[in-house]
């Protein structure tokens, strides 16, 4: 059987469910030989690819290129697992919505200008610097999600139960214990 | 006093004459989940989690608030209650701000542990965002309004329990929020007494003591339910 | 007081009328356009002209075609005299032996008045709602008299309940029996209360009856107190009624000065105190629990039902509740007798109905109909229409809680199980035309606004389902919703409606599921095509299994 074509995704998030996914220590050594990490933070790919067999999405949907990643990684993958408390529900990286619209204006103000030394300066450069929505999405109001692992970060034996299950062609099923935000 | 026979969940069960659903239920060990019910204080029917069906009643029953009836034939736990009861708890979720992972709450709170038990691993709802405050005026207790879901156990515990009546609802539908006193700051609330009887009540992370930090809010419902016990039976159990 | 006592008033009030007659609509409408001063000219104008002793200036209770107020009738000659100006005050008079005034004039033959069966407006326009005579001129308080001195009080009971009249506050629950069972409660105290918080929006029946005949529900009410046994009414109005308060207040203090309210009724044992409470303008508060909490000083919101109010009810008494106009019809059927009422409507819903008429149509105001009545009747033939030339797309009833009925339905009698079949519901007598231009989309996101702005917030289901519907209708107007959003209101529709606490939640719902029913078209035309890329078909791991 060729090996699963795996990718990571790192979007609005804080990177910790990536790190709990490395928390997957042993497993990962047996994952090794039964898919091809074709895309993740930590590995060497610029381009996200095609014919991907399973994606998992950190983080919330917050700027221009996460959607247009978003749908990108939709139409090359065919399944899809949004990975953590902030793809599932928007978690710390939505709070701004709280504020309003024209949150993201208020945001910038403080990250950049506020709380800078003497020279802040919000970072604007076409191309360069994605736009920030005016408002932070979970996942599956961008697209279709097929399963959700909520938890922040979901722990990584959680996270091995899903793959595991995934990987052996069965349906995940999270109920009770197995769920679990915050 | 003579006692009613009626079937839950196919199981015969037998209660009290003025028991309601709940109570019946409860004593044969069939969990029917609740949110506004709380041990010792009068029931309001508010959070509609504890609904159950019974045959030959075309409506649902609040388990809480309907006395059984002898024969009656009731079911806790089909398709279609479950379905309402995760629609009921993604309506929550939606409605206010909880963000789990920074709330004081975190594993132990009633409303989580309800959407884990109904496989709720994500809400289909838009999340509604409203801006809510946090009233951190009491030198001892904090009330976070993102977090509350208005089942005004805290209500009934500080006017019934402790009998200090300092808090109540204000406002009306989604915009309903607990107040102190004449929607006063909590600090400045004089007929607050501190006994902290609403924090053990609150069944979310809305109601904390401060310096609780993320996850370490644990309300200590025995201490209430010993509370309530030792005033309404005499009894003093720990 | 005793029944000669009435006889001696009723001698007295007709003895002095005079020959000729204005009755000027005093009713909030007619108020608000100027009809106090008008009144003031007509009463200058008559001195003026020196005919003080043979015409009489009467403040009356609404005359119906409140679209065209302020409205003065001119009697005998029954002419109707349309938005009338204090300047015309000189004419009408000079008119009123021989001769026409400038002044546009009415036509009571129009089927909007003829078609009219008056009994909770029988009064209304005729006797002078500030004075008790002329409502005791009007056989006022003879029904009253003739149960306490003649009939037991479960006559009186077993007379509405073989009148077959049912509740006019929107559920039209059958009204003997809800006397008969608070009757049979047992308690040493029992109250009555009169549910005048009339919350719909567009809804101005119960009002006009207020402001119009006051007595008349005093009276419904002192003969229901008599059937139940209870010796103290409330009549919660809200606030936002100051004329049909003061009238209220006015009625009241007359009535206890005769001796018809208070100790000894009609030299009876029968004692009644009725009060006023005000409501501040929630809706929720014409709920009868949250109405009950409400009068006892605590937040108006519902708590669950049973124990019902007939045998728990205020302060944990047996409390009858019923609405206004059930209340005013309940001295004309004492006085006519059950077999009279109940020979007029269908075959299950019984007397008349009062409307508030209101919309795209071309006469607004309050008509009083049979039981029965083709809707079509009501629409076409009294309302006249759409004006200008429109077409009338769908009539909405029931206000909030009710649904509307398309255009190709015009043909249903109005009876409680006619609008229910068709997903409506009687409701308390509002009644919205729509023309073609009407967006039912955008009606029912109203109407969801206001129940979500209206909710109390005690129950999860209303509180954030309202919230929740009423952000998926405003996606589907912004056309920024997908089929599955459609699917999702669907289905909160179900749950709100089916695990709310009150009638509010329950029936909130309603006008979304009664657009989809017959406009659905106006929902899905607005869909966008669903963005959210579905996955492949072939997969090496299961895909797609899951619903989002
Ligand atoms: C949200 C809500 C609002 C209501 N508002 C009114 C009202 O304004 N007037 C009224 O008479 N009944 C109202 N009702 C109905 C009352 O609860 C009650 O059924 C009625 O007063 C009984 O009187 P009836 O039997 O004479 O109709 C309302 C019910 C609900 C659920
Ligand atoms: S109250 Fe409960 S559900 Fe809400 S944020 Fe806190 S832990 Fe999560
Ligand atoms: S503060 Fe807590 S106990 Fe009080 S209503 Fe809110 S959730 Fe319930
Ligand atoms: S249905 Fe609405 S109005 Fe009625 S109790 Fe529930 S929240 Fe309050
Ligand atoms: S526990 Fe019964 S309605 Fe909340």
């Amino acid at each position: 059987m060729d090996p699963l074509r795996l990718a990571t995704v790192w979007m609005g998030g804080c990177a910790g469910c990536h790190m709990s996914f490395l928390d997957l220590d042993e497993f990962l050594i047996d994952l090794a030989p039964k898919v091809e990490l074709v895309f993740s933070p930590v590995v060497d790919a610029k381009e996200y690819p095609e014919g991907v067999d399973l994606v998992l999405i950190e983080g919330a949907v917050c700027n221009e290129e996460h959607v247009e990643m978003a749908h990108k990684i939709r139409r090359r993958t065919k399944t899809v697992v949004a990975f953590g408390d902030c793809a599932v529900t928007g978690n710390v990286t939505a709070m701004r919505n709280q504020l309003g619209l024209g949150n993201a204006e208020n945001v910038l103000q403080r990250a950049y200008i506020e709380l800078a030394d003497s020279t802040g300066r919000i970072p604007k450069l076409k191309g360069i610097v994605p736009e920030l929505l005016e408002h932070v999405m979970p996942l599956q109001e961008v697209i279709h999600v097929d399963y959700y692992l909520p938890g922040c970060p979901p722990p990584a034996d959680r996270i091995k139960a899903l793959v595991g299950a995934l990987l052996a062609g069965q349906t995940p099923k999270l109920e009770g214990k197995d769920i679990k935000f915050g | 006093m003579c006692a009613k026979t009626l079937t839950i969940d196919g199981n015969e069960v037998s209660a009290a004459d003025d028991a309601t659903i709940l109570d019946a239920a409860t004593e044969a060990g069939i969990k029917i989940p609740t949110l506004c019910h709380l041990e010792g204080v009068y029931d309001i029917g508010a959070c509609r989690l504890c609904l159950v069906e019974a045959v030959g009643i075309p409506k649902l029953l609040p388990a809480c608030t309907t006395k059984v009836v002898e024969g009656m034939n009731v079911r806790t736990d089909t398709e279609r209650i479950r379905k309402y009861r995760r629609i009921n708890l993604e309506l929550l979720f939606a409605e206010r701000n909880h963000v789990c992972s920074v709330c004081v709450s975190n594993n132990h709170c009633e409303l989580q542990t309800l959407a884990y038990n109904h496989g709720m691993d994500h809400v289909r709802y838009d999340y509604l965002f409203p801006k809510w405050a946090v009233d951190t005026t009491h030198p001892r207790y904090g009330m976070d309004h993102n977090r509350c879901i208005l089942c005004t156990r805290c209500v009934r515990v500080c006017w019934h329990v402790e009998g200090a009546g300092t808090l109540n609802t204000a406002g009306r539908g989604a915009r309903s929020q607990i107040i102190a006193d004449l929607i006063q700051p909590w600090g400045e609330a004089d007929s607050c007494t501190s006994c902290g009887k609403c924090v053990m009540a609150c069944p979310t992370g809305a109601l904390f003591q401060r310096g609780a930090t993320v996850g370490e809010m644990e309300h200590d419902r025995e201490k209430l339910e010993f509370i309530i016990t030792a005033r309404e039976k005499k009894q003093w159990i720990p | 007081m005793v029944l000669n006592d009435l006889i001696q008033i009723k001698e007295r009030e007709l003895a002095s009328r005079k020959k000729y007659v204005l009755r000027c609509c005093m009713a909030a409408g007619c108020m608000s356009s100027n009809a106090q001063s008008l009144k003031d000219e007509l009463e200058k104008a008559v001195a003026a002209a020196g005919l003080k002793d043979e015409v009489e200036v009467r403040g009356v209770g609404c005359l119906k075609l409140c679209c065209q107020g302020p409205l003065v009738q001119a009697d005998p000659a029954e002419i109707l005299y349309e938005r009338v100006k204090p300047e015309d005050a000189a004419a009408i008079v000079a008119a009123l032996k021989g001769g026409q005034a400038k002044v546009s004039q009415g036509d009571l033959n129009h089927p909007f008045f003829t078609r009219q069966m008056s009994i909770v407006l029988a009064n209304s326009g005729i006797v002078d709602p500030e004075r008790i005579d002329s409502y005791i001129a009007a056989d006022g308080y003879l029904a009253l008299r003739n149960a306490l001195r003649e009939m037991e009080p479960k006559e009186v009971t077993d007379t509405i309940v073989r009148s077959g009249l049912r509740g006019r506050g929107g559920a039209g629950f059958p009204t003997g029996l809800k006397w008969g069972t608070v009757a049979k409660s047992t308690g040493t105290k029992k109250y009555v209360i009169c549910n005048a918080d009339e919350g719909d929006p567009g809804a101005f029946m119960d009002r006009s009856v207020l402001e119009s005949d006051p007595h008349a529900v005093l009276e419904g009410m002192a003969l229901a107190a008599y059937a139940v046994g209870a010796d103290q009414g409330y009549i919660y109005v809200r606030a936002e009624y100051p004329l049909a308060i003061s009238r209220l207040q006015t009625a009241i203090k007359q009535a206890k000065q005769y001796g018809l309210l208070g100790s000894g009724v009609f030299e009876s044992p029968f004692n009644l105190t009725i009060d006023l409470r005000l409501g501040a303008g929630a809706f929720v508060c014409g709920e009868e629990t949250a109405l009950m909490a409400s009068v006892e000083g605590k937040r108006g919101t519902p708590r669950p039902r049973p124990p019902f109010p007939a045998e728990k009810g205020l302060w944990n008494c047996p409390t009858l509740i019923n609405n206004v106009e059930t209340f005013a019809n309940v001295p004309a059927i004492v006085r006519n007798g059950a077999e009279w009422f109940a020979g007029i409507g269908t075959e299950k819903s019984k007397g008349t109905k009062v409307f508030a008429l209101a919309g795209k149509i071309k006469n607004t105001g309050l008509i009083e109909v049979p039981m029965g009545t083709k809707l079509r009747d009501i629409v076409e033939d009294m309302g006249g229409g759409a004006p200008d030339g429109g077409t009338i797309k769908a009539v909405q009833t029931g206000g909030p809680s009710g649904g509307c009925i398309p255009a190709g339905s015009l043909d249903t009698p109005v009876d409680y199980e006619s609008l229910s079949k068709l997903g409506s519901i009687m409701g308390s007598g509002g009644m919205i035309v729509m023309d073609q231009a009407t967006d039912m989309v955008d009606v029912a996101r109203f109407f969801m606004e206001f129940c979500m702005d209206e909710s109390c917030g005690k129950c999860v289901p209303c509180r954030a389902g309202t919230a929740q519907m009423h952000h998926l209708l405003s996606k589907i107007v912004a056309r920024k919703a997908t089929a599955e959003d459609l699917a999702k209101l669907e289905e909160l529709c179900d749950m709100v409606k089916h695990t709310s606490l009150c009638g509010l939640g329950q029936t909130a719902p309603n006008p979304v599921m009664s657009t989809l029913r017959f406009f659905r078209g106006e929902y899905t035309e607005r869909l966008q095509p669903d963005t959210l890329g579905r996955p492949g078909t072939e997969s090496a791991v299961p895909a797609g299994s899951r619903a989002t």
